[in-house]
């Protein structure tokens, strides 16, 4: 008999600090629910922290004639119409005010010359509408709704696990987990669950993502039985740090491209010019003095007739592009290509890059403002997650809700840049109103059923008492090098078959873990169940990647090189956990557009 | 290959104080959290290490290298003479929970007590304006990364040296970026002389030293905030003013900050020391450090 575990009862349990959960906490505080908000690291240390360049929001600030009409359909031409179409639109006409709401909250955006919020270009952001605050913009927001959260009244735990949720009456009902700095399970009842865990980049080697993402929202739904549509959708951002390989994959903020960065090949070939998808190029500069008028007017917040530069791009195509280059021979030194910035003025850079500035000067050696840097793909982004109605974040099961990057849906097959913010910020309020109104409608005391709890709480002891097992590093290694190699940028079946091969032995291999150590802010035990997590997320990419016989968006396969509409337009990938406990792969098709949003598309067009 | 030697702090609830010795092998612009994670991956797989974005931009993995408070994500090997030893050790001024991690909460109560921003009531958002030279100094602060190393190395808090609380260099630059906030409506300043213990600060600059952002905490943040406060209360005309109009309502009145709690020794219950005791129990590894 395992002695009662400390146990905390709320209304609505949010399970992740960054902006999606920040926001969810705040929105359910308001609406009156007592929230717990639960966080693996110390608060305010949450992903969204890395976030550069800005939040996309259609203020019309820099360029009057934008609309949320315009971000709906540049949201939707950049997620190839794979997105759901609600959430687009939802996205695209509320996160104006989540912005406004961020400034009156106590943030400080950077400023037009009237004085509003200054916004920054992007790649396949119609117009300038990116607001922003240098390059630390993640940081500004995290730190006013962390704040703003605090003060509303919510409990926090910090440097806490969740590792478990549990289930009762067809609905969840509640979460188990640990806390890293003494390792003792903690349990939390709770009439709705949120999952804000932000994405699963640590199932590669090079990512831009730290330890926190290993896909734990993903696993826990997928564990109670929700599904995750559109999982192949992996964004490998087309600027990662190549050098030194301690910081390899570490991020370039698109920041630098939206300024006027310039990407060459070895042989100074400003190479983007070279893979504009033919129907878009109209929308591109016609040449070098046309690029560079545009990056003239943009610096000083002028609205022009020039055309954007080739590097802004979407993400999903300026990776290839790098990708082909470096493959074909024309990489720079360390295997990847040059990014180059400092033909601007120095004070310039200094001050809209300052932290890409420290970045390189400080661990690479380079100063961005005298030359250029070297940069290269890394695993940034996952589009696809758990489904969610679009209204309230409400998942496939009863009591339990997402938001932010663990959710999918809202960016279809590719994420512009800048849309992530926006995204958390949105549906984070959405979501924390859906979890407090389904609490209220939820009588009674909360309940988990305590069989449940003491499973979880021994299989969190299990790999302590084992002796002589496999080591969680090694697995996770092994693990991080086959995605890499095998279900990166380019796919083909031999290598997704492979892959469900090595998967299926690393699950094996999990399951006989052992780890030395107590349980106090042991990060050997912490990884096995993080491991566990992105063992399944791996396994949804891989099955999602090989069901999808095209190339869309972020997912590129060498065996269908082309977009086949006829048969994939619309089609969204589905896993759900099957009755035998195996995974099942489906698809489902997107819900048809309204006539008013099929309208905007047209004129896309 | 190459190798630096790393010895690290290990020891906590369970487990006796202790120096432990790693061969590391570097590589190019190797990094000191790089080598940490070499030691937990191929050596000491429990080895306690907070971090997060390892770019410097989290704020979560510093630590005293060689007795300097440092981000261990942008302290680079090379910068070592790499034929001595180099000392990892946790922060000194927080309770030590294990190895290089230590408890940090008291500054997340500490900043609990400041009121937050005030928009005024009169003019609606819409109508804001200011200009970016009217915001730089509280970007500069906002710059802010909660890395918690200049209150490690603020002697007041390091000794606990004071009577009463002092709130420390990261919230006198998150109270500046308040004051300095061009519309913010609310006056801090009583808090910030009596429950902040703002004169406790002598202007040393350690702060300033440390601060892997450059924010000129001193020179920008606290004695900008030391002159307001000075001008309210150590002003006999305002003083006088004050007696006449009667009672001070400002915000602040009654606030008391939370105690910072010594480190308690390794092995032991946390003790929580009051105001005025000194933190003795510093822990003494049994192998001091070389360098």
């Amino acid at each position: 008999m395992i002695a009662e575990p400390e146990q905390h009862s709320y209304d609505v349990l949010v399970i992740g600090a960054g902006g999606a959960g920040l926001r969810a906490a705040i929105a359910a505080r308001d609406a009156g629910a007592t929230v717990g908000l639960v966080c693996k690291s110390l608060l305010g240390k949450a992903h969204t922290v890395m976030a550069e360049g800005g939040v996309a929001a259609a203020l019309a600030h820099v360029a009057e004639e934008d609309s949320w009409q315009i971000h709906f359909r540049d949201t939707m031409v950049g997620g190839k119409l794979l997105n759901n179409p609600r959430m687009a639109q939802l996205h695209a006409m509320e996160a104006p005010d989540r912005v406004r709401e961020l400034e009156y909250w106590g943030a400080v955006f950077d400023r037009t010359r009237d004085g509003r919020i200054l916004q920054r270009p992007f790649g396949g952001h119609t117009h300038p509408r990116l607001a922003h605050v240098g390059d630390r913009t993640g940081l500004e927001m995290i730190r006013t709704l962390q704040d703003r959260a605090v003060g509303s009244g919510m409990d926090v735990f910090m440097e806490c696990t969740i590792s478990h949720l549990i289930t009762g009456r067809g609905r969840v009902t509640g979460a188990v987990g640990y806390w890293r700095t003494s390792g003792a399970p903690i349990v939390f009842p709770a009439k709705a669950v949120v999952l804000a865990t932000g994405g699963i980049g640590r199932a590669y080697e090079v990512t831009s993502n730290s330890w926190e993402y290993s896909g734990d929202g993903h696993a826990l739904a997928y564990e109670a039985g929700a599904e995750l549509i559109d999982m192949e959708f992996v964004q490998f951002h087309p600027t990662g740090m190549v050098w030194p390989p301690g910081v390899r994959g570490l991020l370039v903020t698109e920041a630098v491209r939206g300024e006027g960065g310039i990407l060459r090949n070895k042989d100074a070939e400003r190479f983007m010019w070279k893979y504009l998808p033919e129907d878009r190029r109209a929308e591109y500069a016609a040449d070098d003095a046309e690029a560079r008028r545009w990056v003239e007017s943009a610096s000083q917040g002028r609205t022009t007739d020039a055309r954007r530069p080739p590097e802004l791009s979407t993400r999903d195509n300026v990776s290839r592009a790098i990708y082909t280059e470096v493959r074909e021979g024309r990489g720079s030194p360390h295997g990847g290509v040059f990014l180059d910035i400092s033909y601007l003025p120095t004070d310039h850079i200094r001050r809209k890059l300052p932290s890409m500035y420290d970045q390189f000067k400080e661990l690479a050696d380079v100063d961005i403002t005298k030359g250029p840097m070297e940069v290269g793909p890394t695993t940034h982004y996952v589009m696809g997650g758990v489904r969610v109605d679009a209204e309230t974040g409400a998942t496939t099961v009863p009591g339990l809700y997402a938001a932010g990057e663990v959710s999918g849906g809202m960016h279809g097959a590719n994420r512009l840049g800048g849309n992530s913010l926006s995204d958390l910020l949105v549906f984070g309020a959405r979501t924390g109103e859906g979890a407090a109104a389904t609490a209220a409608a939820q009588p009674g005391a909360t309940y988990v059923d305590p069989v449940q709890v003491q499973a979880a709480i021994r299989e969190l002891q299990a790999p302590l008492d084992r002796t002589g097992g496999e080591d969680p590093y090694a697995i996770h290694r092994d693990l991080q090098s086959m995605m890499q190699r095998l279900v990166g940028i380019f796919r083909v079946e031999s290598d997704l078959d492979e892959a469900l091969g090595v998967l299926a032995d690393l699950r094996v291999r999990w399951q006989g873990i052992a780890v030395s150590g107590g349980r106090a802010f042991n990060p050997g035990w912490n990884l096995v169940f993080e491991l566990r997590n992105m063992l399944t997320v791996s396994e949804a990419i891989t099955r999602s990647a090989r069901q999808r016989t095209e190339s869309r968006g972020a997912h590129s396969r060498l065996d269908y090189p082309e977009t086949d509409d006829a048969k994939w337009g619309g089609r969204n990938s589905v896993v759900r956990q099957a009755a035998n406990q195996g995974m099942e792969i489906r698809t489902s098709a997107l819900p048809k557009l309204p006539g008013e949003l099929q309208s905007l598309l047209g004129a896309a067009h | 290959m190459a190798s630096a030697h790393l010895k690290v702090f290990r020891g906590g609830p369970d487990e006796p104080s202790r120096f432990e010795d790693f061969d590391v092998p570097i590589e190019d612009g190797m990094v000191v959290l790089d080598a940490l994670h070499w030691i937990q991956g191929n050596a000491a797989p429990d080895l306690a290490v907070r971090w997060n974005c390892k770019a410097a931009k989290c704020g979560s993995c510093g630590a005293e290298v060689d007795g300097h408070p440092r981000l261990t994500c942008k302290t680079r090997l090379s910068d070592f003479d790499l034929d001595q030893p180099i000392t990892v050790e946790p922060m000194r001024a927080f309770p030590l929970i294990r190895d290089l991690v230590t408890d940090v909460s008291w500054n997340y109560a500490v900043n609990k007590t400041i009121e937050p921003f005030k928009p005024p009531e009169d003019v609606p958002q819409e109508q804001w304006r200011w200009q970016q030279e009217d915001i730089e100094r509280v970007q500069e602060f906002r710059k802010c990364i909660e890395c918690f190393l200049c209150q490690d190395v603020c002697h007041v808090l390091r000794n606990h040296e004071t009577k009463s609380p002092f709130m420390g260099p990261r919230y006198l630059v998150r109270a500046a970026g308040l004051e300095l906030h061009p519309i913010d409506q609310a006056d801090r300043r009583l808090y910030l002389k009596d429950a902040g213990g703002i004169g406790y600060c002598n202007i040393t600059k350690c702060c300033t030293e440390v601060c892997p952002e450059h924010i000129k905490i001193t020179d920008n943040a606290i004695i900008p905030l030391k002159e307001r406060v000075a001008d309210e209360y150590y002003d006999p005309l305002q003083w006088a003013w004050r007696k006449l109009r009667g009672g001070d309502e400002r915000t602040g009145a009654g606030t008391e900050l939370p105690v910072l709690p010594g480190r308690p020794a390794a092995g032991g219950e946390a003790a929580t020391l009051g105001p005025g005791v000194a933190a003795e129990s510093t822990p003494q590894p049994d192998e001091q450090s070389t360098a």
